[in-house]
This record gives structure tokens, C-alpha cells and sequence, in this order.
């Protein structure tokens, strides 16, 4: 690492954590192990710039819901007999059972939100530096539920688990999923915590989705919605960029029509590739600029080598974001979850956007970034002026941030502004007697 | 971006918020354009029971109104009101900032397309301070109710009553009523309101046959 990215860096610092989360993050480009704050990652920052505690150990739950008897019909006709749900949970349930809030996580997230699994190890979860005690969701007042998305693999039942009663993984003999049945699965479990209502629903990109899915299908389980960095439809652009990545899947050599869990090669080429594309897509061209420019990886002078793949600095992390990824992603949830995300259009559904999110009295925030060319704001736009169509409470903030769609995941210290006293009102407003 | 654009402070805040919930329905939807803080929202919403939203520049007070439990949109008004539907409100209100907008007609077309009504606040720099001021020093004017210098102020436009109904005029807008704050104290049908009013509130309907 040459020491010119990080001025560039630390001027724009306008908060203190923005410097150090930035530098940690360029401390990884290239070779470098150890704590990041990764793009729509899951391991993210071992020291919260804030200085606020962290949850501590926390440990992953698993739940069997479902069963033959009542089986998970699935929004595109499949059923699942029974449904093995990985979450984890921060913070204590009030006797009043008011004060939970459930985190809908990313296309590539999992349940373990905050808080470390093993006292040896400083990784955290993804969402560390925002749930904790005097964080923005803050550990001392709620109750904080974190699961794993259906068609995942990350503990929740997914491609790559057993199917019901044979020997081998499901592959692409898995059912078709979409957003509607993940936020099926994850109400269940909410229902089974013994939680009538959730004090907040909460997530950005895929979990943004899954939030707005919930206000719709679950409307009467939530008081208040926020939305961050996503929209009520993936766009065209967001289509064809999960189809690039979805095609790197297919071709890989070692794919074999999905059923590949036998061989001792898993399709680990094509899925880093999805995910160097994908990267693309979370950073903006100010960060991208701001963290590589054109600095070259090792020395100041060109190669001439075309065997060199990774002689420019953000050669070399993309690289390491695809060789990082496939050590804890399966090609098959890859393709399931992205084709969840194509498929997720709430207007289409509900007929209308006005008529999708009018059923709810919780309120929405819905929060969006400058630089975010994934989900531009103009599709958070969107969602509230269907929101003030149907004369729902909303609020909405666009941030200034270079960072572009990953500013849900980096710029918390903005986030928290106006996250917390929304759910401190909102609960304030929804007390129940004790 | 400035925190106070929206939102001037000014001694006769409180009376203008009991004139503008004065010409509010109860239980109607109102929509606040450079709301501050978002204390007369508050009102509406807990003595009135109105439905409301804010529009607010600044980060600090958008954070603010939130802090109050209010719904609010961050955004500048100078870049329209599209992600707000027509005729979604009844009343639209504009305390003491059209003259701090870049484009004031935009503004006012934009509110009367989002509600039936428009409560607009303007100063009046026709007041005989202001006058006296530009005749007397041959500067521009510093008044109590204006307490700006030129070179430092919000207001980027200079309007008086008699300028405020001409561009009702142009823009096809109706003047269903207009009350001169005097004083601290509004007074309807007041006689030279142009010189003696510090500021005026005017509600504003569309003319009949008007989109």
C-alpha cells in the first residue's frame, strides 16, 4: 500500500470514523488479511470508530419451521416441507415484548449481525458498528433479531443443504424463491420468538426489499419500516449486472448444472467473478477513485505483462474481494438470491406501489446515498410519493456521501442521526403498559 | 448548504403560527415547505389532529423534526416537489421563505399543485422603515424585522404586498385572503398595509378553472 490513498482519504473525513473505517479498508487492498469494512460483506470492522461497546459473544440459533403437514408454499408454486432458520439476537425482550427490531441483511449477509462468535477472534458481524449498546440500534433499549435469508447458506435452508429425505444437496432442484417467501419464513420466526409485533423492520439493498415486502404482506406485525439504500423494484441495470454475474456461474467449468457439491471443485472462478462484477456495482466512481485511482499495486512502473492480473491496485482488490467471497459463499444461493432480487417488483405484486404499502399504520423511513447508482435516490423517490399517496407517515433523508450503494454499511454515524430518535418516537408512541 | 435557510428566525414567529393555524382546518392533511424544526407541524398534528409532513433543508432540523416523532422529507424546494403527489394535501404552508428561494414562482406553482391551498408568509420590504432606510443612508436596509446586511442575508428576493400580488397575478393565482402583521398583530383590511406591514400572510387558491 502506498501511502498517497490515504490523503486523498482523510480530507474528506467530515466525521471521525470515516478516516480510520477508510483506512482499514485500504489497508486490505491487495494481499492483506484481517479486519475490513467490506463491500456488502459480512466481515466488516473489528474496532467501531464510535467507541461504543459491542454486544460481546453472541451465539448462532437454529429453528425448524414448517413441517409436511404444513408445509412453506412458495410464491413461485414450490413448497418446502420443512425450513431450518439460522438467526441470532442482541439486546433483551422487554416483558412488554415491544421493543424488537428485526435486521433484514443483504444479498450476501447472514444472521451474525454484530458481536464476535469466538473471544479469539476479532471478526465481527456485518452490522457491528451499528447494533450494540449506545449504538444506532441500540442494545440497552431493544431487542435485535438478526436471521439468515431462505436460499441462503449461511445456516438457513438454502441449495446447498440436504433436500427432504434423499442423501445429496438440492442444487438447482431447489425450489424457485423469492423476497415474499424469505419475509414469509423470517415472520414465521418471529411469530415462533413469541413477538406479536416488531418495533422496526430494517435493512438496506436485498434487506430494504425484504422491508418493504413485510410493510406490504405482514402489514399489521411492524410500527415502523426502514428502508435504506434500495427500492420498491430492481432496475434494469441492477437486472443485467446480477445476469453477468449469474452467467460467470453457469460457464464455470466446474458448475455442473449446479450439482457440484460432489466434486472436489466447486465453481469458485465463476462466483469470484460474480462477485468482482457485483463489487463494481456497490462502489461509486468517487470512492473508486478515492481508494485506487490508478496507483499501481507493487512499485510505480508498468509490467508489460499481460500474465499480471493484478497490477493495479483495484485489480488487486477485486481479486481478493472474489478469493475472500468464495471461501464463504455456494454458487447455487448465489444464483437463487440474486434471481429473488430480478424478481422483486412491489407495484407488479400489489398492483400498485400506493396500494402495496397503504395497509400499514408503521411509519417508513427511507433513507438514501448520493453516490448510490444501484438504487438511486430517485427510487427511493419513488417509494414516497407512493407512501404520501397513501397518506402514510413518512420520512425521508437523502445523505451526501461518496461512498456509493455500500454508504448504508460505512457511513453510520450520519445513519444514527436520524435512525435513533425515529425508533426512540416510535416506541415512545407505542408503549405498551408493562 | 445553510441550516437557516428555510427557517429565519424571527421575533413574530409565534404570532405567525397562530395566525397560520388560525386559516387550518382541524383534522385536514397539511403540508409544511421549509418547516424548521417542525414545531408548528407539531401543533397541527397534537392540537389539530392534522395529517403532516415537513420539507426541510437543513440536516439539523431535519433531525429535529424527527426528535419530535414528525414525518418530514429532506429536500430543496428550489429542486420542485416531485416526489410529492397533486392534490395530496389541502393546505400548503410557506412561512417567511419564499423570499429566500431561487425560484419563488416555482415554488408557489408547485405548492398549489400539491394542495388546494397555499398559506404564504412574506416580509414586506415595502415597510417605511425599509424606505426610509434606502432614502435616508442610501444603503441597503437593516431593519429590526430584517436584520440582515445585504452581503449576509437569506432573502435573495426583495418583494412588497404590492409586488407579491402582481405575481399572483401573472402566475393565474387567486388572493382569497391577505393579512398585514403589524406590529406583531395582524390586521385585516388595514389601511397603507404596503407601508406599515412588517410582514403578510396570504392564502392562495388556484383561479376557478385552473389546473
Amino acid at each position: 500500500m502506498r501511502p498517497g490513498g490515504l490523503v486523498a482519504v482523510s480530507r474528506c473525513g467530515g466525521c471521525r470514523g470515516r478516516e480510520e473505517l477508510l483506512w482499514l479498508t485500504a489497508c486490505t487492498v491487495g494481499r492483506v488479511g484481517g479486519s475490513v469494512v467490506e463491500s456488502m460483506a459480512i466481515e466488516v470492522t473489528t474496532t467501531g470508530p464510535s467507541g461504543d461497546g459491542s454486544v460481546g459473544l453472541v451465539e448462532r440459533h437454529t429453528l425448524k419451521l414448517f413441517s409436511s403437514a404444513v408445509p412453506l408454499v412458495l410464491a413461485g408454486g414450490g413448497r418446502l416441507d420443512e425450513v431450518t432458520v439460522a438467526y441470532e439476537t442482541y439486546g433483551t425482550l422487554s416483558p412488554q415484548r415491544d421493543n424488537a427490531i428485526f435486521v433484514c441483511h443483504a444479498l450476501t449477509g447472514d444472521s451474525h449481525a454484530a458481536g464476535r462468535h469466538d473471544s479469539e477472534s476479532d471478526k465481527t458481524g456485518w452490522w457491528d458498528n451499528f447494533i450494540g449498546p449506545g449504538k444506532g440500534l441500540d442494545t440497552d433499549r431493544y431487542f435485535v433479531i438478526c436471521a439468515n435469508v431462505l436460499g441462503g447458506c449461511q445456516g438457513t435452508t438454502g441449495p446447498g443443504d440436504l433436500r427432504d429425505g434423499s442423501n445429496g444437496p438440492w442444487g438447482l432442484e431447489f425450489p424457485f424463491i423469492t423476497v415474499d417467501d424469505m419475509v414469509t419464513v423470517h415472520a414465521a420466526l418471529i411469530d415462533h420468538l413469541g413477538i406479536q409485533q416488531l418495533l422496526a423492520v430494517i435493512g438496506g439493498s436485498l434487506g430494504g426489499m425484504q422491508v418493504l415486502e413485510w410493510a406490504a404482506r405482514f402489514p399489521d406485525t411492524i410500527r415502523s419500516a426502514i428502508v435504506l439504500a434500495s427500492g420498491a423494484k430492481l432496475s434494469a441495470r441492477g437486472i443485467a449486472f446480477n445476469a453477468i454475474g449469474r452467467r460467470a456461474i453457469l460457464v464455470d467449468p466446474n458448475f455442473h448444472d449446479g450439482d457440484y457439491y460432489s466434486h472436489e471443485e466447486s465453481p469458485r472462478f465463476g462466483l469470484a467473478l460474480a462477485r468482482m462484477v457485483a463489487h463494481v456495482t456497490y462502489l461509486s466512481e468517487a470512492s473508486i477513485e478515492m481508494k485506487f485511482g490508478r496507483r499501481l499495486q507493487d512499485g510505480d512502473r508498468y509490467a508489460y505483462d499481460l500474465a499480471r492480473e493484478t497490477e493495479f491496485q483495484v485489480e488487486s482488490y477485486l481479486h481478493h474481494q472474489g478469493k475472500r467471497f468464495v471461501e464463504r459463499f455456494d454458487a447455487n444461493s448465489y444464483l437463487y438470491l440474486t434471481r429473488a432480487m430480478d424478481y422483486f417488483d412491489l407495484a407488479a405484486t400489489y398492483e400498485s406501489l400506493p396500494a402495496a404499502l397503504g395497509n400499514t399504520d408503521a411509519r417508513f423511513l427511507v433513507v438514501s446515498y448520493s453516490t448510490d447508482w444501484l438504487f438511486p435516490t430517485s427510487q427511493s423517490r419513488e417509494m414516497v410519493s407512493a407512501m404520501v399517496e397513501a397518506e402514510r407517515d413518512v420520512t425521508m433523508v437523502e445523505f451526501e456521501s461518496p461512498y456509493g450503494h455500500d454508504a448504508f454499511l460505512i457511513e453510520h454515524e450520519q445513519l444514527v442521526g436520524v435512525v435513533a430518535p425515529f425508533l426512540e418516537r416510535t416506541l415512545g408512541a407505542n408503549r405498551r403498559p408493562s | 448548504m445553510s441550516g437557516t435557510r428555510y427557517s429565519m428566525p424571527g421575533p413574530d414567529i409565534s404570532l405567525i403560527d397562530e395566525l397560520l393555524l388560525e386559516h387550518i382546518d382541524d383534522g385536514s392533511r397539511v403540508i409544511d415547505l421549509g418547516c424548521g424544526d417542525g414545531r408548528l407541524l407539531e401543533r397541527l398534528q397534537s392540537e389539530r389532529g392534522c395529517r403532516v409532513l415537513g420539507v426541510e433543508l437543513g440536516e439539523a432540523e431535519v433531525t429535529a423534526v424527527i426528535g419530535r416523532g414528525l414525518p418530514v422529507i429532506r429536500g430543496d424546494l428550489d429542486q420542485g416537489l416531485g416526489d410529492i403527489p397533486t392534490d395530496s394535501f389541502d393546505t400548503a404552508v410557506l412561512s417567511q421563505t419564499l423570499q429566500q428561494v431561487q425560484r419563488p414562482t416555482t415554488v408557489l406553482r408547485e405548492m398549489l399543485r400539491v394542495a388546494h391551498r397555499a398559506l404564504v408568509v412574506v416580509p414586506n420590504f415595502g415597510h417605511w422603515r425599509v424606505r426610509l432606510k434606502v432614502i435616508q443612508q442610501g444603503r441597503a436596509p437593516v431593519t429590526d424585522s430584517l436584520p440582515y446586511e445585504w452581503y449576509d442575508t437569506p432573502n435573495l428576493h426583495v418583494c412588497s404586498m404590492h409586488d407579491i400580488r402582481d405575481l399572483v397575478e401573472q402566475l393565474g393565482l387567486r388572493i382569497i385572503r391577505e393579512v398585514p402583521i403589524i406590529g406583531g398583530r395582524p390586521v385585516e383590511h388595514a389601511w397603507w398595509a404596503n407601508l406599515r406591514a412588517n410582514s403578510a400572510l396570504y392564502v392562495l387558491e388556484r383561479a376557478v378553472g385552473r389546473a
